[in-house]
């Protein structure tokens, strides 16, 4: 099927871009058809985050978006940033990234779904269940479009009774908007060398619940974020409380996954914070609704590759536009998205032809606030490679003192190279679950409402089966096991007194979490058939 | 020939439902929602009959609000020739009502045959199939795994306990579907982009003037008790000692 556009990811980059084409378009009288393949079974299911959301690229995208009733219902209201230890909660002054007034907290998932209505009302052909699992070349080399995934084949490959092969997608300019560690956009680095001149991108991961609090201490608008206990000193990560409406409370903990210690579970320390005596009172009697997890991009300014590569471009958090120190990506995603489809207009218009400096889409970018942002931000995430103080003390001074200015740029390393072997690691003796304010991996996982149709074939891919047992496993005692939040890995009795990696793959969240941190780097995290994966309610 | 299909919007079945706090009704506020999948397993149904040209024509028909649009594009989809929402504010009519309505529209279309999920995931009624077959005086086939349709009659194969039941019906006749009638197919892409230039009348329901007063009040909606945590025991005799004197089940 022919398309002038194809864009991978119902996100909020891919949705901002299709409506700026659209909108574009309309205003020249151009006809420009502009499809969004999406691999949740709707808009939404797959997205999770915070999320306070800075509405600054949404008043250049839809500046009516107020009367157009988009769901941004919760002002942030009050900031409060604590440093946790074991018993206390010390109040820390917050820092300037951390204000938030002016924003709103959101559903993003919900924020998606509004967006896609307005992009189907400007003529955007919206397909959910479709994932896009292949791209597409010329003979030049060029992106083409992408083929969605096969549906109906039987686990060893072969093709079933109900089997329907995938279509391909034809398109004249492609843009990949699939968020953080994006499939596709894996295998585009890697085609166009798009990160030779950037470093190693960084990443953190997200674990998010949702609760229905029955507490004096709900208070919408609050916002509260914490560094310091559960995690250690070396780890980096901290939690956020966001209070919504209807006594509502997003809770979440982000570790960051170039944490060293392969017993460590960035789920069980997620379910430890809540029982700080400073943050358990909240969850008191209340009940939890939704249970997810995401990575998200923390590498920043020098962690941004290219973007531009023959017949398409990389937008969102594909590419990296997460602010860290403000814990924000949808904005500059949208705006990356807007940006990328101007850049595309200009292509198809002839314009600005591929591959001069004004078809680049990182130049166009550095002209807009996003580069400013990411630019001046660039050195607080490295800042705390050395732990939370030495990082705090950093960063405070490159905020206030040098006001992101620096004229020097910390650098990243990768995550899954950061892992210490088990036998110099300390274990960690988690609590176990209360079954009220803590939970186990499989009672959380049935709150996301993943589901994966039996008898396809495992979407999580090993490049070599036997490096689980011969490297993972005796070598960092299986971290896969703890670091997936959704309990797909487990070591099992492989009936010869050993063990083999079992792969539940119906659980998976779709988190991206394996093919990032697996020290042999030997998983590929790929689609599986369409519509499967989490259906997020609110997240 | 002509079939019916009445599609009905319920939450997704992956979806885990919980009561609302004031025990009224189910949350469904943003969770997805798709064709009830019994529905779907009609759909196929009609769509087999089609392509093996027994069928001429298959009509889709919702109740409830706008949103039903999708589920009837998803009826589209599938190969429907046409669909028809009947719009309403309510969208939880309890069977009796669904009934009226759908004998409204059997009068208007004149299909001759009805091809509905035995029930619908939400509320699980399991009555709309046969009170519209008592109030159209037509013959029904409940529970079907298999359908065969030949020289003015329907052969149904129905599920009955511990094993199948065959009943040839006149027709027309309302066929309500089980699990194991079919495995609906995988929805074709180009298939739902033409789905959305298919034809959809949308009509309000009270055009009809059929009664749309419910007969039951829903008092309470609660969730299923939580299962308290196991215990291990240490021998059989431990065991049946606590299921004879703690648990009292033997
Ligand atoms: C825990 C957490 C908290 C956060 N908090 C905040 C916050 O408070 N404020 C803020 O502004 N930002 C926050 N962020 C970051 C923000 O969520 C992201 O920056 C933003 O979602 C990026 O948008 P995107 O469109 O690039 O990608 P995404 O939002 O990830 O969307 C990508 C979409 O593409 C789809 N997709 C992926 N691959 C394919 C494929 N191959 N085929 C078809 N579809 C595909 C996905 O299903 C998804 O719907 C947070 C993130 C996390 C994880
Ligand atoms: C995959 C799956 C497997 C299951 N397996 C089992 C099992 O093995 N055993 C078991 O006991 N239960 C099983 N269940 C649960 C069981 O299916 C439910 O108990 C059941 O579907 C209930 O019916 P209803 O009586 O509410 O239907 P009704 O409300 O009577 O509706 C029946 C039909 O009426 C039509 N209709 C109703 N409302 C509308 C409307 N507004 N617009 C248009 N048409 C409408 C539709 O055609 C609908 O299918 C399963 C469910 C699923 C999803
Ligand atoms: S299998 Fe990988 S992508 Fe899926 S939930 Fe686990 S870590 Fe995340």
């Amino acid at each position: 099927m022919p398309f002038d556009v194809v864009i991978v990811g119902a996100g909020p980059a891919g949705l901002a871009a299709a409506i700026r084409l659209r909108q574009r378009a309309t205003e020249q009288g151009e006809d420009l058809s502009v499809c969004v393949l999406e691999k949740g079974s709707e808009v939404g299911a797959h997205i999770l985050s915070g999320a306070i959301v800075e509405p600054r690229a949404l008043d250049e995208l839809l500046p009516d978006w107020r009367e157009q009733g988009a769901p941004l219902n919760t002002p942030a209201r009050k900031d409060r940033f604590l440093w946790l230890t074991r018993r206390r909660a010390i109040p820390l002054m917050a820092p300037p990234q951390m204000h938030n007034k002016g924003n709103y907290i959101v559903s993003l998932g919900n924020l998606c779904r509004w967006l896609a209505r307005q992009a189907e009302a400007l003529g955007v052909e919206i397909l959910p269940g479709f994932p896009a699992a292949e791209i597409l070349y010329d003979d030049q080399g060029a992106v083409r479009g992408v083929a969605t995934a096969d549906m109906g084949r039987n686990p060893d490959g072969s093709e079933g009774l109900r089997f329907e092969p995938g279509v391909e997608l034809h398109a004249r300019q492609t843009l990949f908007c699939e968020g953080c560690h994006g499939s596709l956009a894996k295998q585009l680095m890697t085609r166009f060398d798009l990160r030779r001149d950037c470093d190693p991108q960084t990443y953190g991961l997200g674990i998010k619940e949702l609760w229905e609090v029955d507490s004096p201490l709900h208070e919408p608008g609050r916002v509260v974020h914490t560094v310091g206990w559960p995690l250690d000193n070396g780890t980096y990560g901290g939690s956020f409380l966001y209070h919504l409406d209807e006594r509502r409370v997003a809770v979440g903990l982000i570790v960051g996954l170039d944490y060293a210690n392969p017993y460590l579970s960035p789920f069980e320390e997620m379910q430890r914070f809540k029982t700080h005596p400073a943050i358990r009172p909240l969850f008191e009697g209340g009940r939890r609704i939704a249970y997810g997890a995401r990575a998200l991009v923390e590498g920043g300014w020098q962690s941004l590759p290219r973007l531009s590569f023959p017949g398409g471009f990389i937008a969102g958090d594909s590419s990296g536009f997460l602010n860290v120190p403000k814990i924000k990506g949808t904005h500059n995603a949208m705006k990356s998205g807007m940006t990328a489809a101007e850049a595309i207009l200009d292509r198809l218009r002839g314009e600005a032809p591929e591959g001069t400096d004004a078809d680049d889409l990182r130049q166009r970018l550095e002209a807009t606030w996003v580069m400013r942002e990411l630019r001046r931000a660039r050195n607080i995430r490295p800042a705390f490679r050395r732990g939370l103080w030495p990082g705090i003390t950093l960063s405070a001074m490159d905020t206030y003192l040098l006001r992101g200015r620096a004229p020097w740029t910390l650098h990243h390393r990768e995550d899954h190279a950061q892992l210490r072997p088990a036998a110099v690691s300390r274990p960690i003796d988690y609590p176990r679950p209360d079954g009220r304010i803590t939970f186990d991996r499989l009672a959380s996982v049935f709150l996301s409402n993943t589901h994966h149709e039996e008898g396809q074939p495992v979407h999580l891919k090993l490049r070599d089966a036997t490096k689980p047992t011969a490297l993972n496993l005796p070598v960092y005692d299986g971290p896969e096991a703890r670091y997936c939040p959704a309990g797909v890995y487990e070591y099992v009795d492989n009936g010869n007194g050993g063990q083999r990696l079992q792969i539940n793959a119906q659980n998976c969240v779709h988190c991206k979490t394996c093919d990032i941190k697996d020290p042999g780097q030997n998983i590929d995290w790929c689609v599986p058939q369409g519509g499967d994966g989490p259906n997020y309610p609110d997240l | 020939m002509k079939v019916l299909v009445p599609v009905k919007r319920v939450v997704d079945y992956n979806v885990r439902v919980r009561p609302r706090p004031d025990g009224t009704g189910v949350d469904t506020a943003h969770a997805k929602m798709s064709m009830n999948p019994f529905d779907e397993i009609a759909m196929e149904e009609a769509m087999r009959l089609k392509e093996g040209g027994v069928v001429d024509e298959v009509v889709a028909v919702s109740i409830g609000s706008g949103d039903c649009q999708d589920t009837l594009r998803s009826a589209l989809a599938f190969g429907a020739d046409r669909a028809l929402l009947l719009e309403s504010d309510t969208t939880d009519f309890e069977p009796v009502v669904i009934s009226r309505i759908l004998a409204a529209v059997v009068a208007e279309e004149a299909p001759d045959l009805v091809i509905m999920g035995k029930q619908a995931i939400d509320d699980d009624c399991n009555q709309t199939a046969q009170m519209l077959a008592g109030r159209l005086g037509w013959g029904q086939g409940t529970f079907a795994c298999r359908l065969e349709v030949q020289d003015g009659e329907a052969r149904v194969t129905r599920e009955v306990d511990g094993g199948t039941r065959t009943v040839a019906l006149s027709l027309p006749a309302v066929v309500s579907t089980d699990l194991r009638l079919n495995e609906p197919r995988y929805l074709k892409l180009p298939n739902i982009m033409k789905a959305k230039k298919k034809p959809l009348d949308r009509r309000a329901v009270a055009e009809l003037g059929v009664d749309l007063t419910a007969r039951t009040r829903v008092v309470a909606v609660t969730a299923p008790p939580e299962r308290g945590p196991g215990v291990r025991v240490a021998s059989v005799e431990e065991l049946l000692d606590r299921l004879k004197n703690e648990a009292q089940v033997i």
